[in-house]
């Protein structure tokens, strides 16, 4: 090996935690991003077939001219993590303010998701309507109530579903 | 156990109040997940080992407040309302409330 091999094998020896650094951002955005699409799509797509259940928010929104023949309580939920491209990037967007999309779009996916998961029990139920749907968001994980620090969140919704005679 | 989050029970009539059913659980994690979920933050995504340990711990404090409920003979419970809390580091307390009735 000659020395300019040596002195290359060296910088990057003292510059291990950079190193390790760059491929955690680098790891973080690829995996992340192909993630989120495909999460996006699963998303869109199964919205789409659960569209004929209708969900409301608020409590009376029931058909009096029906009787009633069945009562559920149903719940969806799911914790999402940023990954470690987005972390970094919203640390940084927090020095000068404004909109952090990489938050946003974090918790879309993980209240959607949710609501499908509700979505999905209740069709398996066969339920004609959800009413009084609400959802809940907390902040989980390590650095949950620290500084500028979202670990995880968690999202959950639930509602009451309930079925008409025919 | 009839479970709603309204203030009744669509299709039937309230006869009875019995006040206030709680129940409430809190719930360290396990390390092991604690390290996968570590991992997966940094990729991202769905954290599914939280996700499963959350549920059962709601589940269980559901069941909490259904016992207490089935004690005071009630047969359904309205209005239920969720809340989390952090209350220290890698633990979270899960408190779940309604109001215990009966129904006919």
């Amino acid at each position: 090996m000659n020395r300019d091999n040596l002195a290359f094998l060296q910088i990057i020896l003292n510059n291990l935690d950079v190193i390790f650094f760059i491929f955690l951002v680098f790891l973080g955005f690829t995996s992340g991003t192909i993630a989120e699409k495909s999460h996006y799509r699963s998303i869109k797509k199964r919205e789409e077939n659960l569209m004929h259940i209708p969900v409301v928010n608020s409590g009376d929104f029931i058909d009096n001219s029906k009787e009633i023949e069945n009562v559920y309580f149903i719940s969806g939920s799911c914790v999402v993590a940023l990954d470690y491209f987005k972390m970094v990037f919203a640390a940084i967007k927090q020095i000068f303010g404004g909109r952090i999309q990489s938050y946003e779009t974090l918790i879309d996916r993980g209240r959607r998701e949710a609501i499908l998961r509700l979505k999905e029990k209740a069709a398996s139920k066969n339920v004609d309507v959800i009413i009084n749907l609400r959802i809940e968001t907390s902040s989980i994980g390590q650095n949950a109530g620290q500084k500028g620090g979202i670990g995880s969140v968690e999202v959950f919704a639930y509602a009451t579903a309930i079925t008409y005679k025919k | 156990m009839i479970l709603t989050n309204i203030p009744m029970v669509p299709g039937m009539k309230i006869v009875e109040h019995y006040g206030l059913v709680t129940g409430s659980t809190v719930r360290a994690k396990h390390i092991g997940k604690d390290i996968m979920a570590s991992l997966k933050n940094i990729i991202g995504g769905e954290l599914k080992g939280y996700t499963e340990l959350l549920n059962e711990a709601r589940k269980e404090a559901l069941e909490r407040m259904i016992k207490q409920a089935e004690k005071l003979g009630a047969n359904a419970v309205i209005n239920v309302r969720f809340s989390t809390s952090s209350i220290a580091q890698g633990a979270a307390e899960l408190y779940v409330y309604g109001t215990a009735v009966k129904v006919e």
